[in-house]
């Protein structure tokens, strides 16, 4: 009985995720234009995506933004947590206040820091008012610094929403052991990291998936604040796939532009899935 | 119930009523004032002239944010009676998979092929010898818009040529004003460059490129003179940290800036801006250097439809928007040329006049939406980005992945 109620979800789970995955690797070996043409051109497609200037740009882009976003994100996050978990006054009024940008779009806190960091209108303008006449900030006119502007909007954005998961985590932890931890004389920063972060670690795995998903997806705010500018300083691969499939009418380097993306993806989650759910069966 | 009943009714008498009327939904990126007046002519002919009734379907962006949603909509099974796309080749593959209504009936009985000029603008709606689409303007991007405030606050008279632009440019840096102004719009960058090479390698070189698709002229002694005056023409835009071409115009009405290359759509932008051509600004076709436009611009096609009564409603409005009335009324606020020579622009404006009479003399050539697919033009116009945007690529790697790409362009 329980196997017959499986059924559909079995079949959405076939056709439209693994159909629709394997429809775009096989359509990514072909010359696809506008439509979806079966004339196979084997390796082409891939051929050309890294030779592409602007893949290579994108590839190291989401490297910097994606290493960057997911070290800031868990260490803000969990300081702000730790801290919030301090027992302070109003603890509710500033948890709302963090997490408040992370109910905005990423188009609205992309627009929002676009004017943010507009040297005309922004920090940089509000400084020189100050008095400091040179001082220079306009990461988003820097093609060398771009994506770390980038990656500032995203980390307001997003830190909120790992604080308040962290501080979850945190309540979780049983008040015994940390009265344990303080009659063995254990200083309170050590029983955080050997002790309350170990056991935390259902929370880190939640949130690490929720970064790394963020990342890769990372499209909207590029597209708000930049648009890939300057040059193509700032690309990320969604931009790729988007503007070659939709704009430049070339499924095949789409395809073969998201499949590498599904393969970067399958990289990383392949060993970890492998050392978290085969470690589990050998307990 | 008694509302229902009569929901019912009214339904039914409205079906009744428009049994030979129909509701034609025209999609298009026609958004800001000028081309949202233009458009209008469309529709108030069509509505006034054919019992038929337009129904606007203006999508706001420009053309790429509007073109996906349009070729999803077709391809998706849910077309609409008709839609704007660029002369060229961005609805190819929709005509080769038949998903576009053939006009070749109407298109002979009218004798389209006498009245539209220049021709090949109906050879691009032309594939194995059936007519798709109607062309309703042509738009230019050979011109320089030049400010001349900001050339007589440098002491220098208005240049009449690329070269004495290139010859000013110092001195308009010395006081202080942006040589070119161009925004950080992707499609600027490649646009200009386009233009700087009919300016400075010539029609033919620039045929044998874009419309042969020679690499080996690509990668020869005149393109790299081309790519020489791009890296030039960088160094000339430093300063204008804008993002859309219209505020780059604005840079060149307020004299923030020399010059701007730009299509002739700029124009409405100094017309807003209440400027007098020939003693507030000058237009420059082909730079000065070699007085050709290029003839891109716009036509609509026609989804095909199950329903014949809307087939017939669409071709009425194919043969509307060729007529000599609405030519005139739609292109006169759009600020482009109509695609027939036998109607009067009298009321047209300077710049506009040089537009016609450049026509007129048949010194035109194809736009490269026409002859190149839309992937390659992406790729070029990723290069072109790049380029212009970071002053460590020089111009001999630059015209060395530009002969690349055309050696690889279908």
């Amino acid at each position: 009985m329980a196997k017959i109620a499986a059924i559909p979800m079995i079949l959405t789970a076939l056709c439209v995720f693994v159909g629709g995955t394997l429809w775009t690797v096989v359509y990514s070996f072909t010359s696809s234009k506008l439509l979806p043409k079966a004339n196979w051109v084997g390796l082409d497609q891939y051929e050309r995506l890294w030779n592409t200037n602007r893949w290579i740009v994108s590839i190291e882009n989401l490297m910097i933004y994606g290493i960057c976003s997911l070290v800031f994100s868990l260490v803000i996050g969990f300081v702000l947590a730790a801290l919030l978990d301090q027992k302070i006054r109003f603890e509710n009024t500033f948890r709302t206040i963090i997490l408040y940008p992370f109910a905005l779009s990423f188009i609205v806190t992309g627009l929002v820091w676009q004017w943010i960091l507009n040297p005309d209108f922004g920090v940089q303008n509000i400084v020189r008012s100050l008095g400091w006449a040179s001082f220079e900030f306009d990461p988003l006119y820097n093609q060398d610094i771009v994506i770390y502007g980038i990656l500032i909007a995203g980390l307001w954005q997003g830190t909120g929403l790992i604080m308040v998961l962290m501080l979850a985590g945190l309540r979780g932890i049983d008040q015994e052991i940390w009265k344990a931890a303080r009659v063995d004389g254990i200083p309170t920063w050590k029983t955080y990291i050997f002790i309350v972060i170990p056991m935390m670690r259902p929370v880190f795995i939640t949130t690490l998936v929720l970064i790394a998903s963020g990342i890769v997806r990372v499209f909207d705010l590029v597209v708000a604040q930049t648009s890939g500018g300057p040059g193509i300083a700032s690309e990320v691969p969604a931009k790729y796939v988007y503007d070659t499939m939709f704009l430049r009418q070339n499924l095949g380097q789409g395809f073969a532009a998201s499949t590498m993306m599904l393969l970067a993806v399958a990289i990383v989650i392949i060993p970890w899935a492998y050392l978290e759910f085969g470690s589990r069966k050998r307990d | 119930m008694k509302s229902f009943k009569s929901l019912v009714c009214g339904t039914a008498m409205c079906a009744a009523g428009a049994a030979h009327a129909v509701d034609l939904e025209v999609t298009h990126w026609w958004t800001s004032g000028g081309e949202a007046a233009a458009v209008a002519e469309f529709a108030k002919a069509f509505n006034e002239r054919t019992e038929h009734t337009w129904v606007d379907g203006a999508i706001a962006g420009s053309g790429g944010v509007a073109r996906p949603i349009m070729i999803s909509r077709i391809t998706g099974g849910d077309p609409m009676g008709a839609t704007q796309f660029n002369h060229g080749r961005q609805a190819e593959e929709l005509v080769e998979a038949g998903l576009m209504l053939d006009l070749t009936d109407v298109a002979e009985a009218e004798g389209w092929r006498d009245i539209v000029h220049p021709v090949s603008l109906l050879d691009s709606c032309t594939i194995d010898g059936r007519v798709y689409c109607v062309p309703v303007n042509i738009h230019s991007w050979q011109w320089i818009w030049l400010s001349h405030a900001a050339f007589e606050e440098a002491g220098v008279p208005v240049p009449a040529n690329w070269d004495e632009f290139v010859a000013a440019a110092p001195k308009l840096r010395e006081s202080g004003i942006v040589p070119l102004a161009m925004g950080n719009q992707p499609w600027q960058a490649s646009g200009a460059f386009g233009v700087i090479t009919i300016a400075l390698a010539g029609p033919e070189a620039w045929a044998a490129v874009s419309v042969d698709k020679d690499a080996e002229v690509a990668a020869g002694p005149v393109y790299a003179k081309v790519f020489e005056a791009a890296a030039a023409a960088r160094e000339m835009r430093q300063g204008s940290n804008v993002q859309d071409w219209n505020q780059a115009t604005n840079l060149v009405i307020t004299g923030k800036a020399g010059g701007q290359i730009m299509g002739d759509w700029a124009q409405g932008e100094f017309q807003v801006a209440n400027q007098m051509a020939g003693t507030d600004y000058s237009c420059l076709p082909g730079l000065g250097v070699n007085e050709i436009i290029s003839t891109g611009g716009d036509a609509f096609y026609f989804p095909k439809q199950s329903d014949p009564e809307v087939e017939a409603a669409q071709k009425e409005l194919a043969s509307l928007m060729l007529s000599k009335e609405v030519q005139v009324a739609f292109n006169l606020k759009k600020g482009s040329l109509p695609v027939r020579g036998d109607v009067d622009l009298a009321a047209a404006n300077d710049c506009m006049k040089k537009g016609l009479a450049i026509l007129a003399q048949g010194n035109i050539l194809p736009d490269a939406n026409q002859t190149l697919s839309p992937d390659t033009l992406g790729q070029i116009e990723d290069l072109m980005t790049e380029f212009w945007a970071d002053s460590s690529i020089s111009a001999a790697d630059a015209q060395e992945r530009y002969a690349d790409i055309i050696a690889n362009a279908d």
